[in-house]
C-alpha cells in the first residue's frame, strides 16, 4: 500500500486493508440480549408516551419496549412494523435525539433517554431473523396499483397495498431498489448491507412487483401508469441537486455529494474508491455530514464541513455534527463559497464571510456539494419550490421527500407513504374518506 | 459512631447482624470469611442428627423473581439441612468459636420428634461452646415431609414439647424459629414461651413456587422435569416478616418475649425497621448470598449513622414502633391528606394519572402539555400515584390541617376519632 492520508491529489487505498471494514462497520454495533434487558428494564410505560406522539409514524414504543421486558423482542418488532414497516432502517437512521429520545421522561429525568433507536433495532433484528414474513396478504381486491420509486415512501406504500390484498407494481428508475436507504445514507449506519437484505424481507409479503430501470419521464409516463392501474403513487424522492453557480464549479475534483455517496454505497471495495487529501464539503444537512465523514473514514488528511449560516441553522442533528467533529472534520459555518480555483482541478476553494466582503480560501483537491437536493420535474404536475405543488390528478397520490412536510426525514417518508396506501385502499374500495 | 453491641438473650455481639442458618453458614470456610468482613454472628447451618448424611437434590436448589435490571427481589430454595457429617460441623463450631469469641455463635437443629434425638444433639452442641441453640421449626421443604421442620412449626403443642425437652436437656439460651406457613403467627409464638423459649426468631421461608418453566411445564427450579414448592425468602418476603414480627411484639401473650427478626434484610434501613419493630437481634441471608458479605459495611455504617443523627442508642431504636402498630379500628379517622405533585420534580410520565384514572378515583387531571395535578374535590389520598411514581418524594401526602375543609367529603377536618365510635358502626359505643 503506498498511499496514505497525506498522498497528494485524489487517491484510492490511503488506509490498510483491514482498516476499512473497521471504519464502516456499525456505528452503533447491536445490542446483545443482556443489554436490551438492561436499557428496556429504564422505561416507564408513560402514560399517553410522549415517545409515541414524536415519532412521525406513531409506533408503540412503551408497547415494544414492554415486550422485549417480557422476553419477546420478535413480538417487540412486530408492534414496530404495524406501524412502519421500515423500522429496521428508521432504528438505524432516525434522528432519535430530537424526535422519540429527545421527548423521553428520562431525558428530562436523568439527561439519558431510554435509547429507543438501538431498542428498536434490537427488536425489528428479532423479527427479520425469523424464517417467516409476519404480515399476510388479504384476498385479492382485483386492484393494481402503481408505484413510481421503490424507497422508503414507495415500498411503505406498496407494502400496506399488498397487505389489503391489491396488486402493486414499483417502477424504479435505479438498477436496485431502495432509494436512500440503498444510496444515500452512510455506510456505517446501514452496515452488512441492510438496506436490501430490508428490501428483500419487506417483498416477502409477495403481490409486490418491482420493475427497476424505469425512470418516470423516460421509461414511463404518468399518462400510461394512470391508463394501465387503478391508482398512482409517486415516490420519487428528489433526483437533482442544487448547483453552487460559482466560478470553478466545472473543474475536476468538484461533485455531488450525493453520488459521492451513492458510489461509495455501491462500491464492493472501499480500498479501490480515490478520496482527496484536502476535501471540502459544502453545504449543513445529512447529506453534507455523511460525505463529510465517510471522506475522513475513507483516509483523507483533511476534510472541511462549510456551511453558510450558523451552526442552529444547520438542518443536520446536533447528534450528527457531534459525530462528524469527533472523527476530526472541521466545522466551518458562516462562509458561503464564492469560487472554485484551480487549473483544471479544483485546487481551493473561496469563502466569503457570510455577510461580509472579507473572504478566504481552503486548500482542497476534492469538493463535494451538498447544498440540497430537489424534485426532477414531471409533466402535468406543478412544482414548489424544490417539491410537488400538490397533487391534484384523480387517481393519483404522492408521498415522501418529493412532496411538502416533512425535514426529508425517511420516518416520515414511510409515515406518507403508509397513509397513501390507506387512503389508496380506502378509494379503490369505495371506502372514500 | 453510635454503639452496635449486642447482648441478646445473653449472647453477646458486636452488632445485631447474624447470618441466618442457610449456605453462608453451612462450613468455617465462609463463616470465617463472614466474621473477617465485619458480620456480628452467625446461626450455623441447621444440624440434623446423627447417622447418614442429607442427601440434597443434585439439579438447581434456587428460584429466583426479579426486579427490574434483575434485580434479585425473591429467592427460594430446596436445600435441605446441612449435608456434611455432624462430627465434622461441631468440630468446625468448636473451632470457630474458640478464634472468634467475640462473635454470636449460634447452632442451628433440626432432629426428630422425639426426646432423646434432642437430647443426644444437645449434649454434642453444648461441647462446642456455642453461645445458644436455634430449633428449625420452619424449613418447608423436604424435611418437613419426615415429620420435622415447619412439620413440627405448625403445631403449637409440638412447638411447646421440644422447646421443653431442649430447656430440660441444656442450659444453652433457645431460640425457637418460627414459620409463616401458619394462619396465626401468635400461636406457635406462644407455645414456644410456654415451653420456656428465651426467644423466637422469624421468619422462616414461605411456601413457594417462583416460576413455570413454559417449555416444559414444571415448577422452577426443575429437578429433571419436576418441581417440588421451595422456601421463599429475600427482600419480597419483608413485608410479610415485618407485620408477624410485630404481631408478636405486640401480643400481650407474647410481648416482651425476645425476638431475632429474619426475613429480606437488606440494608441497613430494613434492619433499623425490624429493630424498631421490637426484634433484639436481625438475621440475614439473601442479601448476602447475592452481594456477598461486604454488604456487612454498608449495614453497621449505616445504622451507626441513623443512631447518631437522630440522637438514639440501639436499645432506644428496639421496639420503639411497636405502640404504634394498631389495628384498623383504632386508625384515625379525621386525618385527612391530599396529594400533591411537585412540578419541578414531575418528569410528566403520567403514570399517577394512568393509575389514577383507570384503577382509583380519577382524581389527577392531565392538561395537553402534560402537566399532572391533583383534584382535592376527588382525592381520597389512597397513596397509589405516591407508589407508582418513579421520582421519590415527587408526589407526597399532605395533611390537611384541623378545620380546613375537605373538598371532596365537604366535611371540616376534626380532632381524632375512629371506627369504634363512628356512626355508621353498628357496633359503636356511645359517646361518653
Amino acid at each position: 500500500m503506498s498511499n496514505s492520508p497525506t498522498t497528494p491529489g485524489i487517491q484510492p487505498g490511503r488506509l490498510s486493508p483491514d482498516a476499512y471494514g473497521a471504519h464502516f462497520d456499525d456505528l452503533y454495533p447491536a445490542y446483545d440480549p443482556h443489554e436490551a434487558m438492561v436499557a428496556a428494564d429504564r422505561c416507564y410505560f408513560c402514560h399517553d408516551a410522549p415517545c409515541i406522539t414524536a415519532c412521525p409514524t406513531e409506533i408503540d414504543i412503551p408497547l415494544f419496549i414492554r415486550q422485549i421486558q417480557a422476553g419477546q423482542p420478535d413480538a417487540a418488532g412486530k408492534t414496530i412494523m404495524d406501524q412502519n414497516i421500515f423500522g429496521g432502517t428508521c432504528a438505524r437512521v432516525c434522528p432519535t435525539e430530537t424526535l422519540c429520545e429527545g421527548a423521553c421522561v428520562r431525558e428530562m429525568a436523568e439527561g439519558k433517554p431510554v435509547e429507543i433507536g438501538r431498542l428498536q433495532r434490537y427488536a425489528t433484528d428479532s423479527l427479520m431473523e425469523r424464517p417467516d414474513h409476519p404480515y399476510t396478504r388479504a384476498a385479492s381486491t382485483g386492484k393494481h396499483v402503481a408505484i413510481v420509486g421503490a424507497g422508503p415512501a414507495g415500498l411503505s406504500c406498496a407494502h400496506r397495498l399488498a397487505m389489503h390484498g391489491h396488486d402493486v407494481t414499483v417502477y424504479e428508475a435505479q438498477d436496485k431498489p431502495g432509494g436512500l436507504n440503498e444510496f444515500g445514507i452512510a455506510a456505517y449506519k446501514m452496515a452488512g448491507d441492510f438496506a436490501a437484505r430490508e428490501v428483500e424481507w419487506l417483498l416477502g409479503i409477495g403481490g409486490i412487483t418491482i420493475r427497476t430501470g424505469q425512470a418516470l419521464g423516460r421509461d414511463v409516463s404518468l399518462d400510461a401508469l394512470r391508463a394501465e392501474h387503478d391508482a398512482v403513487f409517486l415516490g420519487t424522492g428528489l433526483g437533482d441537486v442544487n448547483q453552487l453557480g460559482i466560478p470553478g464549479e466545472d473543474l475536476d475534483g468538484v461533485r455531488d455529494a450525493v453520488d459521492f455517496i451513492a458510489e461509495l454505497r455501491q462500491t464492493d471495495d472501499l480500498s479501490r474508491l480515490a478520496i482527496g487529501r484536502d476535501v471540502v464539503v459544502i453545504g449543513g444537512g445529512m447529506t453534507a455530514v455523511d460525505a463529510a465523514v465517510q471522506s475522513k473514514l475513507l483516509g483523507a488528511e483533511r476534510v472541511s464541513m462549510v456551511y453558510r449560516r450558523d451552526r442552529a441553522a444547520m438542518s443536520a442533528s446536533d447528534h450528527e455534527i457531534d459525530h462528524a467533529a469527533t472523527e476530526g472534520v472541521t466545522i466551518l459555518t458562516g462562509a458561503t463559497p464564492v469560487a472554485i480555483h484551480g487549473q483544471g482541478a479544483v485546487a481551493e476553494v473561496e469563502f466569503a464571510y457570510t455577510g461580509g466582503d472579507e473572504t478566504f480560501r481552503l486548500k482542497a483537491d476534492q469538493v463535494f456539494k451538498a447544498i440540497g437536493q430537489k424534485l426532477v420535474p414531471v409533466d402535468g404536475l406543478a412544482t414548489e419550490g424544490r417539491k410537488f405543488a400538490g397533487v391534484p390528478l384523480a387517481g393519483v397520490w404522492a408521498g415522501g421527500d418529493c412532496t411538502g412536510g416533512g425535514e426529508d426525514l425517511t420516518v416520515t417518508a414511510v409515515a406518507q407513504g403508509r397513509d397513501a396506501a390507506e387512503a389508496i385502499h380506502a378509494d379503490l374500495t369505495g371506502n372514500g374518506i | 459512631m453510635a454503639d452496635l453491641s449486642t447482648n441478646f438473650v445473653g449472647i453477646k455481639s458486636p452488632n445485631p447482624y447474624w447470618l441466618a442458618s442457610a449456605p453462608p453458614t453451612d462450613k468455617e470456610y465462609n463463616v470465617v470469611r463472614a466474621f473477617k468482613a465485619g458480620w456480628g454472628g452467625v446461626v450455623w447451618k441447621t444440624l440434623g442428627a446423627e447417622g447418614p448424611p442429607i442427601v440434597n437434590v443434585n439439579g438447581p436448589r434456587y428460584g429466583a423473581v426479579w426486579g427490574a435490571d434483575r434485580r434479585l427481589l425473591g429467592l427460594n430454595n430446596i436445600e435441605l439441612i446441612t449435608d456434611r457429617p455432624l462430627e465434622v460441623n461441631l468440630r468446625e463450631i468448636k473451632q470457630v468459636k474458640r478464634d472468634w469469641p467475640d462473635r454470636a455463635m449460634v447452632v442451628s437443629l433440626m432432629v426428630p420428634c422425639d426426646e432423646e434425638s434432642w437430647k443426644a444433639i444437645l449434649a454434642r452442641v453444648e461441647e462446642t461452646e456455642a453461645d445458644g441453640v436455634e430449633l428449625n421449626f420452619g424449613c418447608p421443604h423436604g424435611m418437613s415431609e419426615r415429620g420435622m421442620g415447619s412439620a413440627v412449626g405448625q403445631v403449637p403443642d409440638y412447638i411447646e414439647m421440644v422447646t421443653r425437652w431442649v430447656k430440660k436437656h441444656s442450659r444453652m439460651p433457645c431460640i425457637v424459629k418460627l414459620t409463616p406457613n401458619i394462619a396465626d403467627i401468635r400461636k406457635p409464638a406462644e407455645a414456644a414461651k410456654r415451653g420456656g423459649a428465651d426467644a423466637v426468631s422469624l421468619i422462616n421461608t414461605i411456601n413457594s413456587i417462583t416460576s413455570v418453566n413454559l417449555d416444559d411445564f414444571s415448577p422452577e427450579p426443575m429437578i429433571d422435569g419436576k418441581g417440588a414448592h421451595g422456601g421463599y425468602c429475600g427482600p419480597a418476603v419483608k413485608p410479610i416478616a415485618l407485620n408477624m414480627v410485630a404481631e408478636i411484639a405486640r401480643d400481650p401473650a407474647t410481648a416482651g418475649l425476645p425476638i431475632s427478626g429474619i426475613g429480606g434484610v437488606s440494608t441497613w434501613r430494613d434492619a433499623a425497621e425490624f429493630l424498631a419493630l421490637g426484634a433484639g437481634s436481625v438475621q440475614v441471608c439473601t442479601a448476602a448470598m447475592t452481594y456477598g458479605f461486604g454488604i456487612i459495611k454498608e449495614l453497621n455504617a449505616g445504622l451507626s449513622q441513623y443512631l447518631d443523627d437522630k440522637g438514639m442508642t440501639l436499645d432506644q431504636l428496639q421496639g420503639r414502633a411497636v405502640p404504634n402498630v394498631t389495628d384498623w379500628q383504632y386508625l384515625n379517622l379525621n386525618y385527612v391528606t391530599k396529594a400533591r405533585i411537585d412540578q419541578d420534580l414531575c418528569i410528566q410520565c403520567g403514570r399517577c394519572f394512568a393509575a389514577c384514572e383507570d384503577t382509583s378515583h380519577q382524581a389527577i387531571s392531565m392538561s395537553p402539555d402534560r402537566k399532572f395535578e391533583v383534584i382535592d374535590s376527588e382525592c381520597v389520598a389512597c397513596n397509589l400515584c405516591v407508589n407508582v411514581c418513579p421520582v421519590q418524594d415527587c408526589i407526597t401526602m399532605e395533611e390537611l390541617p384541623l378545620g380546613a375543609v375537605d373538598e371532596r367529603t365537604g366535611e371540616t377536618v376534626r380532632e381524632y376519632a375512629n371506627w369504634t365510635s363512628h356512626p355508621n358502626n353498628p357496633m359503636a359505643r356511645a359517646a361518653e
